[in-house]
C-alpha cells in the first residue's frame, strides 16, 4: 500500500511534452482491465446492497449474530496486531541490529505467510494448538485451550500477519543512525530514555503502519481461521465466514449487506494507511 | 520494552570512565565484539524463539502430519484422481490468471511511469483496491454479478454459460485476488529508472514497440520476475475467493486449497496435509527464489512490507 508515497512524487508537475508513444493504448488498456475485473463488480456490490433497502440493510447489519462477528472479527484483528506490533518491532529490531549465523535465512522465514496458501496455515495451527496438538498438549493442563475458539482466531490472525511491522519497521532501523543514541547516552540518558525518546519516535510512524495493515490484512482473513476457531455462531464465528454461510444459504442480500460494511471499513483503513505511509516517508525523510 | 531499550544502549557501556579512548562504536556491528551484556543474547534468543514457535513449528507440523502414516500413505494421497485433478486444475488457473495480470501489470505500470496525467494518483490507489478487499468479497462479488440469481445469471443461463461453479468463476476471482502484484512491483522500480533512456531510444529512431523491448523490458527483468513470483504464489495458494465461486464439486472446481479443505473435513488428515505439503513447498521455493532475486536486485526489497 505504498501508493500514495509512490503517487506524491508521480503527482510532481514535469512540465514537458509527452515524447513516448502509447499514452491513450496503455491509459485505455489500464482502465478497461481494472473496470472490467475490479470496479465494475464492486460497484454491482454495492447496487445489490442498495436493493435491500436501507431499514432492512439496517436490520441485517444490527441483528446479533452479524454484530457479534463484526466484533469479532476487529477485536481479534486488533488483539493480533498489537501482537505482531510488539513481536515485529523485537524481530526487526534483532535483523538490523545483531548478527547471528543463519540471519539471511531467518530474515526470508519471515514472509513465509505471505507465501504460504491460507488453508495450510489453517490446518497446520489446527493440529498444532488442537488439544492433542504439540502445542495444545502443552496448554490444556493449564486449562487453557487455543483451538476452536476466540483465541484460536487470535493465533491465526498473528500468523497471517506476522510479517508485516517487521517489514515496515526493519528499513527505519537500517536507516537510523547510531550516533543520536550514543550521543543520548553520553548526555547521561538510560536505555529506556534512549528507546522511549530517541529510537521509539522514528520508528513510531512506521510501527503504525505496520500495526494498520497487519490489522487489515487480519479483518478481511478466512482461510487459515475457519479450521481453527470453531466457528460457532455468537462465539467464533468471523464476519468473512458469515459471508459464505449466508451465501450458502441463498441469503445474497444479507451477504451483500455485511460485505458492504466490511468493504466500506476496509476502504477507510486503506486511506488511512495511504496517509500513514506518507507520513512515514517524509518522517524518515527528515531523519536521515 | 525495556529489554529493547537496554540493548540500544548495550555498545555504550564501554563510555564508561577509562575506556573513552574505545573506537567509535558506530563502527561495531558485530556481536562478537559486544561487551558482556547479556541483553544482546536475550533479545536475538527471544526474536528467534517467537519466530520458532509462530513460523517454523506450523511449516514443520504440515510436513509431519503429511508423513505421520509413512511414505505409501503420502504417495497415496497424492497419486489419488482427485488429488491429481485438484493439481492439475491449480496449474490450468495459474497459467490463465498470472498472464493476465503480468500485462496488465506491464500496461499499467508503462501508463503510470511514462506520462504524466490528473488523476495518476487515485489511478494508482484504485489498482491496489483488491488488497484491501476480503477474499471473501473477492469471490462474493463475481457470484452477484454472474450466480444464477446475479444480474447476468438469467442471461447467461440462457445461453448455457456457466461461470460461476464452474472453471471461468475460479480463474476470475483469482484474478482478482492477484491483480495487484505485478503491477506494484513494478510502478516503484519503473519510477526510478525514469524515461531518459526510452526517450533517448526515441530519438535516436527507435519505434515505441522497439523502445519497450529493447530498453524497458531488460531494465525490468528482475522486478517482473520478482512480481510474477509472487502473483503466482497467491494464485496458486488462494483459498477464500475460490471457495466461494467454486462450488467445491469435486473433480470438476476443486482447486488444491480447496482440496485440502475437503479432506481435512473428512478427517482424512494424513491426506489433507500430504496435499498441503506440495502447497508448502510451493511457498518455500518462492521463498527461496525471492530472495535469490533480492540478492541480485537490492532495490527489489523496498516494496515488500506491503505484500500480502
Amino acid at each position: 500500500m505504498a501508493a500514495l508515497a509512490t503517487s506524491q512524487v508521480l503527482d510532481a508537475p514535469l512540465p514537458r511534452r509527452r515524447v513516448i508513444p502509447g499514452f491513450g493504448l496503455t491509459l485505455g488498456y489500464t482502465l478497461v482491465y481494472l473496470s472490467l475485473i475490479v470496479l465494475i463488480p464492486l460497484a454491482a456490490t454495492f447496487l445489490k446492497s442498495a436493493e435491500l433497502g436501507w431499514d432492512r440493510f439496517l436490520e441485517v447489519v444490527t441483528s446479533p449474530r452479524v454484530v457479534a462477528s463484526l466484533q469479532l472479527s476487529f477485536g481479534a484483528s486488533f488483539v493480533a496486531a498489537l501482537v505482531n506490533a510488539a513481536a515485529g518491532l523485537l524481530v526487526a529490531w534483532v535483523l538490523v541490529r545483531h548478527d547471528f549465523p543463519g540471519r539471511r535465512i531467518v530474515d526470508a522465514i519471515v514472509d513465509l505467510p505471505f507465501a504460504l496458501p491460507t488453508a495450510v496455515a489453517g490446518i497446520a495451527l489446527t493440529a498444532l494448538y488442537a488439544p492433542n496438538g504439540w502445542i495444545g498438549a502443552w496448554l490444556a493442563p493449564l486449562g487453557v485451550q487455543v483451538a476452536y475458539t476466540p483465541l484460536g482466531v487470535v493465533v491465526a490472525l498473528v500468523f497471517i500477519g506476522l510479517p508485516f511491522v517487521v517489514r515496515t519497521v526493519q528499513p527505519v532501523l537500517e536507516n537510523l543512525d547510531r550516533e543520536v543514541e550514543q550521543a543520548a547516552a553520553t548526555l547521561g540518558a538510560q536505555p529506556a530514555q534512549i528507546f522511549l525518546r530517541v529510537v521509539l519516535p522514528v520508528v513510531w510512524p512506521a510501527l503504525l503502519t505496520g500495526f494498520a495493515l497487519a490489522f487489515a490484512r487480519a479483518v478481511g482473513e478466512y482461510g487459515s481461521v475457519i479450521f481453527i476457531a470453531g466457528n460457532m455462531p455468537l462465539v467464533s464465528e468471523i464476519a468473512p465466514l458469515l459471508i459464505v454461510t449466508k451465501l450458502e444459504q441463498y441469503e445474497y442480500a444479507e451477504a451483500t449487506a455485511i460485505a458492504v460494511v466490511m468493504l466500506v471499513i476496509s476502504f477507510a483503513l486503506m486511506l488511512a494507511i495511504n496517509a500513514l505511509q506518507g507520513w512515514a516517508q517524509r518522517r524518515a525523510g527528515g531523519v536521515r | 520494552m525495556s529489554a529493547v531499550a537496554s540493548d540500544a544502549v548495550a555498545p555504550l557501556e564501554p563510555a564508561a570512565p577509562g575506556e573513552k579512548d574505545a573506537p567509535p562504536q558506530a563502527a561495531r556491528g558485530g556481536p562478537g565484539r559486544r561487551r558482556r551484556s547479556a541483553a544482546p543474547v536475550m533479545l536475538v534468543t527471544l526474536a528467534l524463539a517467537w519466530l520458532g514457535v509462530a513460523l517454523v513449528l506450523p511449516l514443520v507440523a504440515v510436513f509431519a502430519q503429511a508423513f505421520a502414516k509413512g511414505w505409501d500413505a503420502y504417495a497415496a494421497a497424492l497419486t489419488d484422481p482427485m488429488a491429481l485433478h485438484a493439481i492439475r486444475l491449480t496449474l490450468t488457473v495459474a497459467a490463465i490468471a498470472v498472464p493476465l495480470n503480468l500485462v496488465f501489470g506491464v500496461v499499467a505500470a508503462w501508463c503510470v511511469t511514462k506520462y504524466d496525467f490528473p488523476g495518476k494518483s487515485a489511478l494508482i490507489t484504485l489498482i491496489d483496491l483488491p488488497f484491501a478487499v476480503s477474499p471473501v468479497i473477492s469471490g462474493l462479488v463475481y457470484v452477484l454479478l454472474f450466480g444464477a440469481q446475479g444480474w447476468l445469471g438469467p442471461w447467461l443461463l440462457d445461453r448455457d454459460v456457466q461461470i460461476i461453479f464452474a472453471v471461468p468463476g475460479i480463474v476470475l476471482a483469482t484474478v482478482f485476488v492477484t491483480f495487484p502484484f505485478v503491477a506494484r512491483e513494478l510502478i516503484p522500480l519503473m519510477q526510478a529508472q525514469g524515461r531518459d533512456e526510452e526517450e533517448t531510444a526515441l530519438s535516436l529512431g527507435a519505434s515505441g514497440w522497439q523502445t519497450f523491448r529493447r530498453v524497458t523490458l531488460p531494465n525490468i527483468r528482475l522486478g517482473l520476475l520478482y512480481g510474477v513470483l509472487l502473483c503466482n504464489a497467491r494464485a496458486m495458494g488462494e483459498f477464500g475467493a475460490v471457495a466461494v465461486v467454486s462450488g467445491h464439486i469435486r473433480g470438476l472446481t476443486n482447486t488444491m486449497p480447496l482440496h485440502v479443505e475437503i479432506l481435512y473435513n473428512e478427517y482424512n488428515a494424513t491426506a489433507a496435509f500430504a496435499v498441503a505439503s506440495l502447497l508448502a513447498m510451493l511457498a518455500l521455493v518462492t521463498l527461496v527464489a525471492r530472495s535469490w532475486l533480492e540478492a541480485r536486485a537490492p532495490e527489489l526489497r523496498g516494496e515488500r512490507a506491503a505484500q500480502s
